[in-house]
């Protein structure tokens, strides 16, 4: 029987931790709810979810200053808009291809964006918006401003020669950015010591004089910790900082993939089921006496709901209309029409 | 309205300093463009102006390992032009506007990914939550026997995206009011030079807000007999062929398009209209360059105009050679011209 917990062992006040556990919870319901989008067809080109890995965007994004902070990650991007607040229905219909959409259709899975909270999306190009993300910090540093840019990337991300040139820069101007390898030991199919030579992608940073360090991405827990803590260093210092975030994607990379033992284990993925992020902070809960199991099943129950209800409305959105093609090629003017 | 005499290339230089003062939100960066002055002097004397005090500096205080120091309105770049396009794309999607230098646009080669998969994708993508006013320059074409690597001109590439606009001014005053117009424009503009422009002179008109919008061509000669169709360089060469021409009894006018995205095809049409024929004139490769793309054209929505077929006059389909002898063959001239001219009847 462990003892029970008071609130100054806990690693954030009890109501915030229950509201992590909701998002967490609500996060992974929405992305179950996009994968049944592409499998009904309602969904189409590529589509990534963030299942296993949801702390990194429910952690992390819990740290920073929502809607002042810049944040950007590549095309695994849904946990972060919802983190961010964007509108979850909206979210769902972008995913659609709906007019209700976050872009009324025009960026699908892979690029959401959402600028009154800061998100500057949702990127396609392996490596390509690393360098987009330099650029935000340096219009937080050009405007004296004291804004983190907080950018995901994934291992495979982490060879691209964009990101080293973008490194180079944000050390050697100071840069307040945040680099988080989203480690989760696979570029697509390749695992990480057959696409790095060297695994340790941390190291990444040294050569350009940022901090660097290996956290861990399963621990909810420890999530939080590092997170809060990384983030107030670079604001306080306007250094950057790579950080390899370990993780888990208990899915494919992508919708499409669907044959994972092609290049894992089903031994190794039943391993890694122990570690599942949900798992354990649902334990962590329990044990310190934050939430019991029945509430937890209520709370699951409550989210699934809602996630259901968002697929309802989004699948309701209409598809654009036909003029909406020209729309936006320019911010003031219209592109040759016809074809 | 009042003028001053000035090169094409210190016309570029007012146009960035008179920007740069007029919005705090604009500042250059590429490489060698601060202490260096930039590899063809556009930049000379803008660090000095610009990165006098320390508040000026992306360090703060100066970085005391970065003996050159940096500034925050003139930066000096690492040699990387994917990651300063990438970062000048960055910057600008809150709302700076940077004006990026490739010191010459063969090197943007490096860094398409950016323009085209980044720069210029993300007002639509986005679906106009996020502009992106950026501006990259720089000298595009052959100098003198730079050879193969250094010669591109490549705006034909840029003008083939949708998102971008595309501008290659020949004349001074074509340059200042162009560039205040890319810097001020909300979309991604590249700006081509060339490197035989730089040193040319012309008066340029003396007025802080004087713009000229994309998108509108200019008669730079007038003549009723055909269109010589070109623009950026090869509108001096076009110059220099009408010139010729005229000693023979042929009456040549000579349009600079300087905008090839968005593009004026009605001033390019009531021309042909006019003079029932048309030579279109390009450095870039003639197979495929944007002097291809008028010429279809013309040919398509001019057919009932035109006493001729339209011809066309491009470099040679070889990577530009070192050999003086040789790059001078690539380069259209004005006898390549005339022969054109001739050669449609």
């Amino acid at each position: 029987m462990p003892k029970p917990a008071t609130a100054s062992d806990l690693v954030a006040p009890k109501e915030d931790l229950i509201r992590y556990h909701r998002e967490m919870v609500y996060l992974r319901h929405f992305e179950e709810k996009s994968n049944f989008a592409y499998r009904q067809g309602k969904a189409g080109g590529y589509l990534h979810v963030y299942i296993g890995m949801e702390p990194l965007a429910v952690g992390w994004l819990n740290n920073i200053r929502k809607g002042y902070d810049y944040v950007i990650t590549a095309y695994r991007d849904h946990g972060h808009a919802l983190q961010l607040g964007s509108d979850p229905t909206a979210t769902m219909a972008e995913i659609m291809g709906r007019s209700g959409g976050l872009s009324r259709g025009k960026g699908g899975s892979m690029h959401l964006y959402d600028i009154a909270n800061q998100f500057y999306g949702g990127w396609g190009i392996v490596g390509g918006h690393t360098a987009l993300a330099g650029g935000l910090a340096l219009a937080a540093k050009y405007r004296k401003e004291d804004r983190v840019t907080l950018c995901y990337l994934g291992d495979g991300a982490s060879n691209a020669g964009v990101f080293f040139e973008t490194m180079n820069m944000c050390g050697l101007w100071d840069l307040p950015i945040i680099f988080i390898i989203e480690n989760n030991l696979y570029a697509m199919g390749t695992a990480l010591e057959r696409h790095a030579a060297d695994p340790e992608l941390y190291k990444r940073g040294f050569p350009f004089k940022h901090d660097y360090e290996r956290v861990d991405g399963h621990d909810m827990v420890t999530v939080l910790k590092d997170s809060k803590r990384i983030i107030d260093r670079c604001r306080e210092t306007s250094k950057p900082c790579v950080v390899e975030a370990m993780t888990w994607r208990t899915v494919g990379h992508g919708a499409a993939d669907n044959d994972r033992q092609l290049y894992r284990t089903k031994a190794e993925e039943d391993e890694m089921a122990k570690r599942d992020c949900l798992y354990l902070y649902e334990k962590y809960l329990e044990d310190n006496g934050v939430l019991t199991r029945a509430q937890m099943d209520q709370i699951d129950a409550e989210e699934l709901e809602k996630a259901e209800k968002v697929y309802d409305d989004a699948s309701e959105s209409p598809h654009p209309e036909i003029e909406e093609v020209y729309s936006n090629v320019y911010t003031d003017m219209e592109p040759e029409k016809g074809h | 309205m009042s003028s001053t005499t000035m090169t094409y290339r210190e016309a570029i230089r007012l146009a960035l300093m008179e920007e740069m003062d007029r919005d705090e939100n604009v500042f250059i960066m590429g490489e060698d463009i601060g202490k260096y002055k930039g590899t063809f002097r556009v930049t000379d004397g803008l660090f000095e102006k610009y990165c006098q005090n320390t508040s000026d500096w992306l360090h703060e205080p100066p970085h005391p390992e970065i003996q050159d120091g940096v500034g925050r309105r003139v930066i000096d770049t690492p040699i990387t032009e994917p990651g300063i396009v990438g970062m000048a794309t960055g910057a600008a999607m809150t709302g700076l506007r940077p004006v990026v230098e490739m010191m010459t646009m063969s090197f943007a080669i490096l860094a398409l990914d950016q323009i085209i998969n980044h720069a210029a994708k993300i007002h639509y993508m986005t679906d106009g939550q996020i502009s992106v006013p950026l501006v990259i320059r720089g000298p595009g074409g052959a100098a003198n026997q730079l050879s193969a690597q250094h010669s591109h001109s490549i705006e034909g590439w840029f003008a083939h995206v949708p998102g971008l606009k595309v501008v290659a001014p020949a004349t001074p005053d074509c340059a200042k009011g162009m560039l205040k117009a890319a810097i001020r424009d909300d979309n991604p503009v590249i700006f081509t030079e060339n490197p035989g422009l730089y040193a040319m002179k012309g008066e340029v008109t003396d007025d802080v807000d004087y713009t000229i919008p994309f998108g509108k061509a200019r008669i730079a000669r007038v003549g009723s007999d055909i269109s010589l169709i070109c623009y950026s360089r090869m509108v001096h060469v076009c110059l220099a062929a009408a010139d010729k021409l005229a000693e023979e009894g042929i009456n040549a006018e000579v349009v600079d398009v300087r905008s090839l995205l968005p593009l004026d095809t009605e001033t390019i049409y009531n021309s042909v209209a006019k003079t029932h024929r048309a030579v279109v004139v390009y450095e870039d490769w003639k197979s495929g360059g944007f002097g291809a793309e008028i010429a279809a054209r013309i040919g398509q929505d001019c057919f009932d105009d035109l006493d001729a077929p339209v011809g066309r006059v491009g470099g040679l389909n070889v990577p530009t050679p070192y050999s003086r002898v040789l790059e001078l063959q690539c380069i259209p001239n004005e006898h390549d011209v005339i022969a054109e001219v001739k050669k449609i009847g």
